[in-house]
C-alpha cells in the first residue's frame, strides 16, 4: 500500500508543500492559526489559499492548452488587459459602487479577454503558427493594448462591489478562493463529465491517428485558446480588484511562467496527452507557498529567486524516474563488461 | 524437459533461465537462448511470446530479475543499450528508430563520426558511408535526408548503421515486415555475408517462409516460457506453429481453411462505394473501383504501389484533386475522415503506431475514440455504455491482456492491432477499409483477423483489404484490385482459376493474358 502511494504521480510535489509548510513552523509563529475575525477566517493558510486563485485560475487554462501540445504565453498580458478595461470602465461610471454597473464592466472585460482568446485560437488552429510564437505576439501586443486602455497610467478605482471579487470574503472565505474553486469544478466537470478531457488527449498525445480517427481538432484546439484567455481574464480582475487599481506593467508580470511551472510540477507533461487539473492546482499552491516560505524565513529579497530556484530543481528531480531510480533504487551498481576487442 | 538441439563449440552468447518480472506479469521465466558464430538463429514465437522482452534484455534495456548472460564464455552484466552496444551486440528494431530529418550518412554514423580535434570531418562521414551502404548493395545519396527515402530504404540504412558497429550479434526485429521480395532478397544476401564473417544473428519475423529460408536454428518461446531449441530443417513448419500456438496441428488447419470457405460468391446491387477517375497527383493516377455492401475487395500491389494512397482518398485522407466518388449512387466530396465517417466509412491504418492508437490513452478510451469523436464532445458515451461495448470487443477479438485500463502502449503489437480493429468495428461502418492489419503480427491473430473480416463481409459489411501478402488477399478476396507504380492496372474476380502467379504477373508488369 505505502507502496502505490509512494508511485502516485503527486506523491513527490505534495511530500514538498507539506515539508515547506512544517517547515514555516519554525520560523513564524501561529502558521497554522485561523482565526475568526469580523465574520471573516484570517491566518498565513487562508493568505496563501487568497494569493494563489490568480494563478490557479491561469493554471488551469494553461493545462488544457499544454494538454493539446501548445502553449499560452500571452496569459500575463491577457490579465492586464481584463484588469485595465474594468477599471477603465468602472471608473466612467455615474456611481462606481453601482452592482449592476460593475457587473456590466466585469462582463465586457471578460469578453474582450474571449476576443482576445479567439485571436489566439485562430492563429493557432487556422492559420497553423506554433503556439509559442502566435501567443507570443498577443504577450507583446497585450500588454501594449493595456497601456492604451489606462493612457500609459495607473487607473485607480473606488467600488466596493468591484472590490469584493478580490478582497471580498462570502461565507468567512475569500470571495477570490471560492471563484478559483469554482472555475477549477466547472473545468473538471467540463473535461470530465463530457469527452472534452478524451479528445483533449488525444489530439495531444496523437495528432495524426486523432486525425483519422475523426477527431476534429481545429474546434477543440480553438477552444483551449479561448478558455485559457477566459481564465486569464478572471484572474486579472481578482489581481487589479485586490490593489483596487489596474496596472498595465505589473498586472499578471511573468506569470505566464509561473503558470507553465505549476502544470509541469502537476504531472502535465509539455508535450501534451495526458493532463492533471488537480496537479495544476497542487503546483501552484506550491508555488504559492515557496513565496510565503522565502518571506518567512526571512531570506534577504536578493536571494529569493536563488532559492525558489533551488526547490524547483529539487522538485523536478524528485518527479524524474531516471534520477529517483539512481538515488532511491538499493540495487547494486550495475558492472559492465568491456568486450575484449 | 525442453528440447535442445546439439551444438558443437562454445557460444557466442549464452543466456540461461532468464527471469523477467513487470508488476503482476511475469514476461520472461527461465528462458535459455544460445547463439553460435555464424548462424542465423530464429526467435520464434507468438505476439506476447517474450519475444521482444527477451531482445531488450539481451541489448541491455532491461535488468533481468534472475538468470545469467555469458558473452563468449564471461559473464556480463549489461547496464544500458550503450555498454551492450559496445559489447558487439547490435540491433534493428522494427520499427525504424532512425531520423528522417538527418542526412543518410549522418544517419549512419550518429554518435561516430569521424572526427578531428572534436570536429566532425564530413567528407569522411560521407565517404564511410557510402562504403557502408555499398556492402548492402546500395546506391543512395547519402546527403540526402533519410526521409526523402521509403520506409523500405530507411530499414536497409538502419542495418547499414548496426553493420557499422563492429557487431559479434546482431538481432534484426522483423526487418522484412516493410520490404518487398527483391528487397527481402537483397537483405538475405546481406545477412548471410554477415554470416560468413563469423556474426550470430538473431532473425525475429512473423514470415515463416522468410526464417525456413534464412534460419539455421530456432528457440521457440511461447507466455514468457521456452518451448524449445531445434534445428530448422528438423522442424516442419506446421510442427512449429503448433509449438508457437500451443494448439495441435487439425485445430490450426481448420483455422487456416475457414476464411475461405466463407467468402462464397455474392451478388451485387448497387455499389455502395463507387470511384470514377478519383485521383490525387503524386499520389495515385485516376482509377475507378465499385464497393458493394457485403464484398471483400482485395488491394494487392507492391510497396509503393498506391494501395494506401488509394485507400486514404476513399476515407478522406487525402483529399482527391480530380474525379468523383459516390456513395449510394450520390456524388460526395470527402474533406475529411469525419465525412467519410459520416457516411458510414472506417479506416484502420498500416501505420499503427503513429496514424493508428493513441499510445498513452487505455484500451477503453483508444476503442471508443473514434465513436466519440463522431458524436462530437458534448455528448459523451456514458461510461456503463462504453463499459459494455469495451468489454464486448475486448471479448470478442480476445484482446489480452483484458483490462481496459491498460495503457495502449504496452500492448504487443496485434493486441494493438485489434483495439484499432475495435475502434472502427462499434462505429458500425458499412465499409471498412483495413490497411495492412496483419503486419507484423503473429498466425494465431492473423488467422483470427483474417476470420473476422471474413464473418463481416457475410453480415453486410463491405471491405477494403489492403495487403501485401497475396495468399492472404487470394483467400479472403471476392474481387481483386491490383496496383503497379501507382495506378490500378487490372482487376480480378477471384475465381478458382486465379493464383498468387497470376496476380504475381500482373504485379511485376508482364502482359496479362486476358
Amino acid at each position: 500500500m505505502s507502496k502505490n502511494l509512494l508511485s502516485h504521480r503527486l506523491f513527490w510535489p505534495f511530500a514538498v508543500l507539506v515539508l515547506l509548510l512544517v517547515l514555516n513552523i519554525f520560523f513564524s509563529n501561529n502558521f497554522f492559526r485561523i482565526t475568526v475575525h469580523d465574520g471573516h477566517l484570517v491566518g498565513t493558510l487562508i493568505d496563501i489559499a487568497r494569493r494563489s486563485a490568480p494563478l490557479i485560475l491561469v493554471g488551469v487554462g494553461m493545462t488544457l492548452v499544454i494538454a493539446t501540445g501548445g502553449i499560452d504565453l500571452s496569459v500575463g498580458s491577457v490579465m492586464a488587459v481584463s484588469g485595465a478595461l474594468a477599471c477603465l470602465l468602472i471608473g466612467d461610471l455615474s456611481d462606481p459602487h453601482s452592482v449592476a454597473g460593475v457587473l456590466g464592466a466585469v462582463l465586457l472585460a471578460l469578453l474582450l479577454c474571449l476576443v482576445l482568446g479567439v485571436w489566439n485560437g485562430f492563429l493557432v488552429s487556422v492559420i497553423g503558427i506554433q503556439p509559442i510564437v502566435a501567443t507570443l505576439i498577443l504577450m507583446v501586443a497585450g500588454r501594449g493594448l493595456a497601456q492604451l486602455i489606462t493612457d500609459g497610467q495607473i487607473l485607480n478605482v473606488s467600488s466596493d462591489p468591484y472590490r469584493v471579487i478580490g478582497a471580498g470574503y462570502f461565507l468567512a472565505l475569500p470571495v477570490s478562493v471560492l471563484i478559483a474553486a469554482a472555475v477549477v469544478l466547472i473545468a473538471s466537470l467540463l473535461t470530465g463529465r463530457t469527452a472534452l478531457g478524451l479528445l483533449l488527449q488525444a489530439v495531444g498525445g496523437s495528432p495524426a491517428a486523432s486525425r483519422l480517427a475523426g477527431i476534429q481538432a481545429r474546434g477543440l484546439t480553438w477552444l483551449v485558446y479561448v478558455i485559457a484567455a477566459v481564465c486569464a481574464g478572471i484572474a486579472g480582475l481578482i489581481y487589479s480588484s485586490n490593489v483596487a487599481s489596474a496596472d498595465s506593467n505589473a498586472a499578471g508580470n511573468l506569470i505566464e511562467l509561473d503558470a507553465i511551472l505549476a502544470v509541469v510540477i502537476g504531472g502535465t507533461a509539455l508535450t501534451g496527452g495526458r493532463f492533471s487539473l488537480s496537479g495544476t492546482v497542487l503546483g501552484a499552491v506550491l508555488i504559492q507557498t515557496l513565496n510565503v516560505t522565502t518571506v518567512s524565513m526571512g531570506i534577504p529579497v536578493e536571494a529569493t529567486l536563488l532559492f525558489k530556484a533551488i526547490v524547483v530543481v529539487v522538485l523536478c528531480l524528485s518527479q524524474s524516474p531516471a534520477f529517483r531510480e539512481r538515488v532511491f533504487s538499493r540495487r547494486k551498481p550495475a558492472l559492465t563488461k568491456e568486450a575484449a576487442a | 524437459m525442453v528440447e535442445q538441439s546439439p551444438v558443437t563449440g562454445v557460444p557466442v552468447l549464452e543466456m540461461s533461465g532468464i527471469r523477467k518480472v513487470f508488476p503482476g506479469v511475469v514476461a520472461l521465466d527461465g528462458v535459455d537462448l544460445r547463439l553460435q558464430p555464424g548462424e542465423v538463429h530464429a526467435l520464434m514465437g507468438e505476439n506476447g511470446a517474450g519475444k521482444s522482452t527477451l531482445i531488450k534484455v539481451l541489448t541491455g534495456v532491461y535488468d533481468i530479475d534472475g538468470g545469467q548472460i555469458r558473452l563468449a564464455g564471461q559473464d556480463v552484466h549489461f547496464s544500458g543499450p550503450l555498454p551492450a552496444q559496445q559489447a558487439g551486440i547490435s540491433t534493428v528494431y522494427q520499427e525504424v528508430n532512425l531520423c528522417a530529418n538527418l542526412s543518410v550518412a549522418e544517419n549512419i554514423l550518429l554518435g561516430r563520426e569521424p572526427r578531428q580535434f572534436g570536429r566532425i570531418r564530413w567528407g569522411q562521414t560521407r565517404r564511410r558511408a557510402r562504403e557502408l551502404l555499398q556492402r548492402l548493395d546500395l546506391d543512395l545519396d547519402v546527403s540526402a535526408p533519410l526521409g526523402a527515402y521509403s520506409l523500405a530504404i530507411q530499414q536497409m540504412v538502419a542495418i547499414a548503421r548496426a553493420v557499422d558497429i563492429d557487431a559479434k550479434v546482431l538481432i534484426l526485429d522483423e526487418p522484412t515486415s516493410s520490404l518487398d521480395a527483391s528487397e527481402v532478397a537483397q537483405l538475405f544476401a546481406v545477412i548471410r555475408r554477415l554470416k560468413a564473417q563469423g556474426v550470430a544473428i538473431v532473425f525475429v519475423s512473423h514470415f515463416l517462409d522468410q526464417v525456413y529460408e534464412i534460419a539455421d536454428r530456432m528457440t521457440v518461446l511461447r507466455n514468457g516460457r521456452l518451448v524449445g531449441e531445434y534445428r530448422t530443417a528438423e522442424l516442419p513448419q506446421m510442427e512449429l506453429v503448433a509449438k508457437m500456438i500451443g494448439k495441435d496441428l487439425a485445430t490450426l488447419e481448420d483455422l487456416e481453411q475457414q476464411p475461405r470457405e466463407t467468402t462464397a460468391r455474392i451478388e451485387r446491387g448497387e455499389a455502395l462505394v463507387q470511384a470514377e477517375d478519383l485521383g490525387r497527383k503524386g499520389g495515385i493516377e485516376p482509377f475507378g473501383l465499385s464497393i458493394h455492401p457485403g464484398e471483400i475487395v482485395g488491394l494487392a500491389g507492391l510497396l509503393g504501389s498506391g494501395r494506401t494512397e488509394l485507400a486514404r482518398l476513399l476515407f478522406g485522407a487525402d483529399r482527391a484533386d480530380e474525379g468523383r466518388l459516390k456513395v449510394d449512387g450520390k456524388a460526395v466530396t470527402l474533406r475529411s475522415p469525419r465525412a467519410a465517417m459520416n457516411r458510414g466509412i472506417a479506416f484502420s491504418s498500416e501505420n499503427r503506431r503513429t496514424e493508428g492508437i493513441v499510445g498513452d490513452l487505455s484500451v477503453r478510451e483508444n476503442i471508443i475514440l473514434a465513436l466519440q469523436a463522431s458524436r462530437g464532445w458534448m455528448r459523451p458515451i456514458s461510461r456503463r455504455r462504453a463499459d459494455e461495448l469495451v468489454g464486448k470487443y475486448v471479448k470478442a477479438l480476445d484482446i489480452r491482456p483484458a483490462d481496459p485500463d491498460r495503457r495502449v502502449r504496452d500492448l504487443s503489437g496485434g493486441n494493438q492491432q485489434k483495439v484499432l480493429l475495435a475502434r472502427w468495428l462499434i462505429t458500425e461502418p458499412r465499409l471498412f477499409i483495413v490497411d495492412e492489419p496483419t503486419r507484423g503480427i503473429d498466425v494465431g491473430a492473423k488467422a483470427e483477423i483474417q476470420r473476422l473480416v471474413a464473418e463481416l463481409a457475410d453480415g453486410g459489411m463491405a471491405v477494403l483489404f489492403v495487403s501485401a501478402e497475396l495468399e492472404e488477399v487470394l483467400r479472403l478476396s471476392h474481387k481483386i484490385e491490383i496496383l503497379r507504380d501507382r495506378r490500378l492496372v487490372e482487376e480480378l474476380e477471384n475465381t478458382e482459376a486465379v493464383d498468387a502467379d497470376r496476380i504475381m504477373q500482373t504485379i511485376a508488369g508482364g502482359q496479362s493474358p486476358s
